[in-house]
């Protein structure tokens, strides 16, 4: 059968008339709509239209109102990152949270209680915490036991190490003063307290187009450097995912890590080195946080694992792993802190907080499930 | 099936929009909207008080008031409700100064705003000050110690013990030597670090007294401190022999109280730090004046004010810039009002 043959044996009328449906030309729309973050992108559009509607005039959407919730979002996406990676490959981290407090303590406590710079104390946390990711993820690939458990443990563990350490060394359970010394180190002023662009922000407030404040100074000084961290880190991490070898290994191990292993994926570096960058983004949260406010305390980060990981699942990671983006769960970040602050521009009472946010979440979470499945029904 | 959950869908959404919009704004012509930010996590019990007394003051004074707390308590969320504050553009907010470093900056941009500030509960009138809030409404510890001191001065005490099972918390000692100035004692040498534990408190505090046999009075700094005190003092057969003071209450405490083992129990009167910063916000907005005394003398002329603090028997103290809210002394006498209006307005 020579080529000719072949060719016209496919124009054939037949199940594949139009070709191999594999090298269908795909509309761009039906191309968006098939990514995996176009649901929490249609999420965070509704919650918007939601806020819009309800609290459209209450400045919430002002400049010093997005700044804020932009930041509580900004946090929160950053965890949420680490988190999402670590699901997708098949993992969880439920330490995220106390992680966050132990690791401000260990840039609180040699700061004020040693004398060290904080470039110094900076490193240290980073070090310390990546070895406890390290350590998270031995044992998890050691032991066998799901992570679930290994990790929870590790909530207590560094829970109580936070309370433990910062009586033992501070007699006291916040540790305050570290805000003068990072602002006048070169390390923290470089990469973690002020604002970027306040330069354009003041002209702007010059020629009148942003909110002053009495003096003529604008009312938002610049953009927080943890907006620019979530972006930077966001991208990084999608660049990885999609556009590397490595990217194939962390979808491969999630999916199915004996298969992985049988295909020559370095299984155990790729979960091992996903706990140490969740950990890693952890540290980030906890020095731009004990930067921006000054202070580290004892009950920081309280939570902040379950919020990282629901943000991870309205951006479609699954919570078996194999499956999920790392724009989705910015969105999903986006989300939680949008409604977090946003329910408190409404006149709701604070006693119903939990339930509305609940509710939202419920909401984003099923238009989201129903837009994906609508998406991949139709293909 | 997949019709019905997206009609299910879009009932939910615009369920949840309508009764955002349609929240509570309860029938009052009230424009002046202001907000109380406090550093309580959704658990502590003791704030029900102050949401109650937002509530009143705002049916008083024609205003509407919310309440905002950080849900675990953490105070870097609190700073974002602050921010969330100054970007509301509130009539008035009023904040605890749970820790002045965190929240100076956030407090700061409202006041930069031009939005009037009171401070309330933690904190210090000095912290208030620099902050540039208009008052601060809270009970100064070493005020409270020595008032206490007062009374026991009265009594004829000359010497005392100081239990303080928190002495992580530096404030805590301004109790004891408000207490200890009031009655010409020596702080330090009266003043116990016994810590949390019960059965360590008590036996510290049989042991001190073992050692200090001509000491008069026993002030304990809370309830942690002034049940396993009273325990000890039972066993060493000194109960009702030895005046004894506390702060807060307890339902030991005011069984104390009623058998006369205990004399009295320091109240900072929560009621006032939620119902005083409200009524002078409005009266502020409504009257266009900063000035604290003329704002006083209209709160202290105000029948509906006077109604309430009569009612829940509640006594501030004024001052020419600061209120008060406490010291108030729970004695055999207010007792029975109390317990019945406690963990509401009282």
């Amino acid at each position: 059968m020579n080529t000719t043959e072949l060719l016209a044996r496919h124009r054939l009328p037949g199940p594949h008339a139009d070709g191999d449906e594999r090298m269908r030309r795909e509309s761009l729309v039906s191309r968006l709509l098939g990514r995996p973050e176009f649901a929490s992108l249609a999420g965070a559009i509704l919650v918007f239209i939601v806020f819009a509607l309800s609290a459209g005039d209450s400045g919430m959407f002002n400049l010093d109102g997005v700044i804020n919730w932009m930041q509580v979002a900004a946090y929160l996406g950053i965890i949420a990152v680490g988190a999402c990676l670590l699901m997708i490959g098949g993992e969880f981290d439920l330490s995220i949270g106390s992680m966050i407090g132990f690791a401000g303590m260990m840039v609180a406590i040699p700061t004020v209680y040693f004398g060290w710079p904080f470039w110094l104390a900076v490193l240290f946390a980073f070090a310390g915490s990546m070895l406890l990711g390290w350590l998270n993820g031995y044992l998890v690939m050691k032991t066998r036991l799901p992570s679930f458990i290994v990790t929870l443990a590790f909530l207590f563990i560094l829970r109580g190490l936070t309370l433990a350490l910062s009586i033992l060394f501070a007699n006291r359970t916040i540790v305050s003063g570290v805000g003068e010394r990072a602002a006048h180190d070169w390390l923290g002023q470089l990469l973690f307290t002020g604002n970027v662009g306040t330069g354009l922000f003041s002209w702007l407030a010059r020629h009148g187009w942003i909110a002053t404040v009495n003096g003529g100074a604008p009312l938002v000084a610049g953009i927080p450097k943890v907006i620019l961290w979530w972006a930077l880190v966001a991208l990084a991490a999608s660049f990885v995912l999609a556009r590397t070898r490595l990217g194939n290994w962390i979808f491969a191990v999630g999916g199915d890590a004996v298969a992985a292993k049988n295909m020559g994926v370095p299984v155990r570096q790729v979960k091992i080195g996903l706990f140490v960058f969740t950990a890693f983004c952890a540290c980030l949260f906890a020095v731009l946080q004990v930067a921006d406010f000054g202070s580290a305390a004892a009950d920081r980060g309280l939570q902040k694992e379950f919020e990282a990981i629901i943000a991870a699942v309205i951006g479609g990671a699954l919570l078996t792993g194999g499956y999920g983006s790392v724009i989705g769960a910015c969105f999903g970040a986006l989300i939680f802190g949008v409604v977090q602050i946003g329910i408190t521009y409404t006149n709701l009472s604070s006693d119903w907080f939990r339930v509305f946010l609940g509710v939202m979440l419920l909401v984003a979470v099923l238009f989201n499930n129903f837009v994906r499945r609508r998406i991949t029904e139709a293909k | 099936m997949q019709r019905y959950g997206c009609k299910g869908l879009f009932a939910a959404l615009s369920a949840t929009a309508l009764l955002l919009t349609a929240a509570p704004s309860p029938g009052l012509a009230a424009n002046e909207r202001f907000v109380l930010i406090s550093h309580a996590p959704d658990s502590d019990s003791w704030w029900n008080t102050i949401k109650n007394a937002i509530k009143q003051a705002g049916e008083d004074f024609d205003v509407s008031v919310d309440y905002r707390n950080p849900s675990n308590g953490d105070l870097a969320d609190m700073a974002r409700l602050v921010e969330q504050a100054a970007a509301r553009n509130y009539n008035g907010v009023v904040v605890s100064i749970a820790d002045f470093s965190v929240l100076k900056k956030p407090i700061e941009m409202v006041v930069a705003k031009n939005i009037p500030v009171i401070t309330i509960n933690s904190g210090t009138q000095q912290q208030s000050e620099q902050l540039g809030a208009l008052m601060h409404v809270g009970q100064p510890e070493y005020d409270a110690g020595f008032g206490a001191g007062q009374k026991a001065k009265a009594a004829g005490i000359k010497s005392f013990l100081c239990v303080n099972h928190y002495a992580t918390n530096p404030s805590s000692f301004e109790r004891c030597r408000g207490f200890a100035e009031a009655i010409g004692a020596d702080y330090k040498k009266s003043t116990l670090d016994t810590g949390i534990d019960p059965n360590a408190v008590e036996s510290k505090v049989s042991a001190y007294l073992r050692n200090n046999p001509g000491t008069q009075a026993v002030l304990a700094l809370g309830p942690d401190s002034a049940v396993p005190s009273l325990r000890a003092l039972q066993k060493m057969g000194l109960k009702s022999k030895l005046w004894f003071a506390t702060f807060d209450l307890s339902e030991d405490i005011a069984n104390g109280i009623k058998d006369g083992s205990v004399q009295f129990a320091i109240d900072q009167q929560p009621y006032l730090q939620g119902y005083i910063p409200v009524a002078i916000l409005a009266l502020s907005r409504q009257l266009k004046t900063n000035d604290m005394s003329v704002l006083q003398e209209k709160l202290k002329a105000s029948p509906k004010f006077q109604a309430r603090l009569a009612e829940y028997g509640l006594a501030p103290i004024y001052g020419p810039r600061h209120i008060s809210s406490g010291p108030g002394y729970i004695t055999r006498d207010n007792l029975d009002k109390v317990l019945k209006y406690a963990g509401q307005y009282r």
